[in-house]
């Protein structure tokens, strides 16, 4: 309720310039201002004290790797590497939905099962890298393998959860209406669990790029952590850190298309999610 | 068997808890109900009263005993009832056509001709022009509103009410009786709604079943002669009165009543 008075609020002063925005939402200015403050401190601290690149490189040092890197081979890797997150993903985060949907169908059935889910789930997913890398090759498809690995277990989790998340009410109207149990799922279960799944998907996409990142530090012949190894190796630090911006970028965008999609999809629990997050 | 609608004998109803440990919940429960009629079932928390409901709603088995529609056994939901519980309990992915919908879609009916029909119990229930709104823009009165056209949108025989206006304000509460009884009226189907008011179960009433706890069973089946079509002035007359006093002093022998 007091939600929806502070929207309508907004929409009766809603400010024109960017300083009016600022002002109205001083976070965004503060936030740039601290980046700001940081980095020149940064920079500042290295050319003062005369740090070594090879500990910590300048700002702009990182900054010059970076378009160097840009404007040379990081899309290539970028390339392989977005590809393995996203096809590990797809493949994991299918994998675990499905799974979940089987398991969520009786509790027998998760009680039997469960155990050994869990125990996949708490074996570290770096130490099965190595074997996966023998199993698959030192291709895209053993990094694509180890992602799903990963991506597998929010969804298996987050799609049990929610298929229980259905009111006993909601169900029982339905049933009192003759509806069958796939009728009940679809119509009640299945909805009721997308904001669920979605908050799945959203810790297994972020965890979908580190997947791919390991499997390329176990063996691999491109992508960005394959060149993270290369640039280490070579004492090339700032490129190290152009790298890991790239990376940065690319989950925070993969998180923001899973946000806008749920957004979408789960329209009606817009406004609690905002408050979730915000919180 | 007449014209009953609904027929019920020495129905039981047994639950065992977890500590297994087992409750009655209905004892030897017998009435029928009228084609057309308007019953309502009144008593305390505990007496079973929404047990029962379900029962006939399909949704929960029976211990023993016979529940018949027109002289058939009822086994589970029927295609021919409607039901509206205490919350509106609406999808809030779908609009309000679509909740009002729902049944048909459940039923595989005919979508067009009921959506005409949709749009015509919306329109009886004052909600014409919300059938495309979601129904967290509606107020609890409205959303209980779209519950009951729900119910009534696929022209089932039997509507079913487990104190659908009990999570409303009192005054929300007395218009939606009212609203109930002109729905109820237009639509000519046979109700039975399930109360811990007394006067509403009164007001609404043709007939009065009124049960009492542990276990629960009947106590008293009372006729309600007052004239329709009933408004609230109704309440202020001397035998609604003598009605509601009746029941009241009923429960407070039983000492079921603290009020």
């Amino acid at each position: 309720m007091t939600d929806h008075d502070d929207e309508l609020l907004d929409t009766g002063a809603r400010p024109k310039g960017v300083w009016q925005a600022c002002l109205r939402q001083p976070e965004i200015g503060l936030a740039i201002l601290l980046f700001v403050v940081v980095v020149g401190c940064w920079e500042g601290a290295v050319r003062l004290f005369d740090i070594p690149k090879i500990v910590l490189p300048s700002p702009s040092a990182v900054g010059a790797a970076l378009w160097l890197g840009l404007s040379t081979d990081f899309p290539h890797h970028f390339a392989v590497t977005f590809f393995e997150t996203l096809g590990g993903f797809v493949l994991g985060a299918a994998g675990g939905l499905i799974l979940g949907v089987l398991v969520g169908q009786s509790r027998l059935m998760e009680r039997t099962v469960y155990p050994y889910i869990v125990a996949f789930q708490t074996l570290p997913k770096v130490a099965i890298a190595p074997i996966i890398v023998i199993w698959f090759g030192y291709g895209m498809s053993s990094k694509i393998v180890i992602t799903a690995t990963i991506a597998f277990f929010p969804l298996l989790a987050n799609t049990i959860v929610g298929l229980r998340a259905a009111p006993q009410d909601q169900i029982e109207l339905l049933v009192a209406f003759t509806a069958s149990r796939w009728q009940v799922f679809r119509l009640a279960r299945l909805p009721q669990a997308l904001p669920y799944i979605f908050v799945g998907l959203d810790v297994a996409i972020v965890l979908s790029v580190i997947g791919a990142i390991v499997g390329e530090f176990v063996g691999a012949q491109a992508g960005l952590g394959y060149l993270i190894l290369q640039k280490n190796f070579n004492m090339d630090m700032a490129g190290v850190f152009a790298i890991l911006i790239v990376l940065s970028v690319m989950g925070i965008g993969l998180h923001l298309v899973v946000n806008a999609i749920q957004r979408r999809v789960v329209f009606w629990m817009d406004s609690s999610s905002d408050k979730v997050m915000g919180a | 068997m007449s014209n009953d609608l609904i027929t019920v004998k020495g129905l039981e109803k047994t639950y065992r808890t977890r500590e297994g440990t087992r409750i009655h919940a209905l004892s030897n429960v017998d009435f029928a109900v009228r084609e057309g009629e308007f019953v309502t079932v009144v008593g305390p928390s505990g007496c079973g009263k929404s047990t029962l409901l379900k029962i006939l709603a399909g949704i929960l088995r029976r211990s023993a005993g016979i529940v018949q529609m027109r002289g058939q056994g009822l086994e589970g939901p029927s295609r021919e009832v409607g039901v509206v519980f205490q919350a509106p309990v609406l999808l809030p992915w779908r609009t309000v056509l679509e909740n009002v919908m729902l049944p048909v879609e459940i039923q595989r009916r005919d979508r067009t001709r009921f959506r005409e029909e949709a749009l015509r119990y919306l329109k009886m229930v004052g909600l014409e022009g919300f059938a495309d709104k979601y129904p967290n823009e509606l107020s609890g009165g409205m959303q209980q509103r779209v519950g009951i056209t729900r119910a009534l949108v696929h022209d089932p025989s039997l509507l079913l009410m487990d104190e659908p206006f009990g999570a409303l304000d009192a005054m929300t509460r007395e218009m939606m009786n009212l609203e109930l009884l002109r729905i109820w009226t237009e639509s000519r189907k046979t109700a039975l709604l399930v109360t811990h008011s007394i006067p509403e179960a009164v007001f609404l009433a043709d007939r009065v079943i009124v049960m009492s706890p542990r276990p629960g069973r009947i106590s008293e089946i009372l006729e309600v002669d007052l004239p329709r079509p009933r408004t609230l002035e109704v309440i202020n007359s001397p035998a609604f009165g003598r009605l509601v006093s009746a029941i009241r002093a009923h429960f407070q022998s039983l000492g079921t009543l603290d009020a």
